[in-house]
């Protein structure tokens, strides 16, 4: 069974949606993405879906949901490189994809949410679990 | 005068066959030279009545026409299913109304994508949907 791969990036998740979305793989990253979210204690996912040449209301509602599931367990979610056709689509179909972060590209994507997190946070990264014994 | 120029037609029964459906009437589209705005928006209202047709019939059949009128292009597309039909179809057609679980945005929603929209549904016989997309429509 096809499956959409999502790659850890620090304290953030990033899927490239990069084949031709059906109900069910949407479903499935939807499924898949929210539990990683909690396994990795992710702050923030990044879905990049300049690849994507359709985006009906059923796969818009399955962005949406991600990204407000991602925010009940405190992480913010951003897609990036939307194409300017789905754009005028989306909104000719009466779906603002309101809630949702958006970014021009992937680049920007992460700045947005390094952003988010506040610089405080940046400074803790998840790596010094193991250095914990080694400080001299 | 509508002039039909080519006729095709694919069977949709399950959900994954709305992908190479899509697929095919994007090679329409780019043959009669359509605009990539114009080409997703018609290929998202496709995406729409093939999944309306899935949940509410189980599938049915679509025909892909290439139509002509006049100096203009288009594609027309005709969905049909046996299914249990629309019984207030005025309903069906405003936003935010659904008997299923969805957002309601799909008939109504999908008028807005297209030049010509036609929806016929006889109770216990089934519906055909019909949409036309100019290429400079």
């Amino acid at each position: 069974m096809e499956k959409i791969p999502i790659l850890r990036m620090g304290k953030f998740l990033l899927v490239t949606i990069q084949v031709d979305l059906y109900d069910r793989l949407a479903l499935n990253l939807e499924a898949d993405l929210v539990q990683m979210v909690k396994r990795t204690n992710a702050r923030g996912v990044l879905i990049d879906i300049s690849a994507v040449s359709i985006v009906d209301s059923f796969m818009g509602r399955i962005i949406g949901n991600i990204a407000s599931m991602s925010k009940i367990l405190d992480a913010q979610t951003v897609v990036v490189g939307m194409q300017p056709a789905v754009a005028i689509t989306l909104i000719e179909l009466g779906l603002p994809l309101k809630g949702v972060f958006t970014a021009l590209d992937v680049e920007r994507g992460m700045n947005l949410l390094k952003d988010k997190l506040g610089p405080d946070e940046e400074e803790m990264e998840p790596e010094d679990q193991d250095d914990a014994g080694s400080t001299e | 005068m509508l002039v039909v120029l080519n006729k095709d037609s694919m069977e949709i029964i399950r959900e994954f066959d709305v992908v190479p459906f899509r697929n095919r009437v994007k090679e329409y589209c780019v043959k009669i030279g359509m605009g990539l705005v114009n080409q997703t928006k018609i290929i998202t209202a496709a995406s729409e009545l093939a999944r309306n047709m899935l949940k509410y019939a189980h599938g049915g059949t679509v025909k892909i026409e290439v139509v002509s009128k006049g100096r203009e292009n288009g594609i027309r597309l005709t969905f049909e299913d046996k299914g249990p039909g629309i019984s207030d179809i005025r309903q069906a057609m405003q936003d935010g109304f659904s008997t299923g679980k969805s957002l309601g945005l799909g008939l109504p929603g999908t008028k807005r994508l297209v030049s010509e929209f036609d929806i016929k549904s006889i109770i216990g016989e089934g519906t055909t949907v019909t949409i036309i997309k100019w290429k400079n429509g």
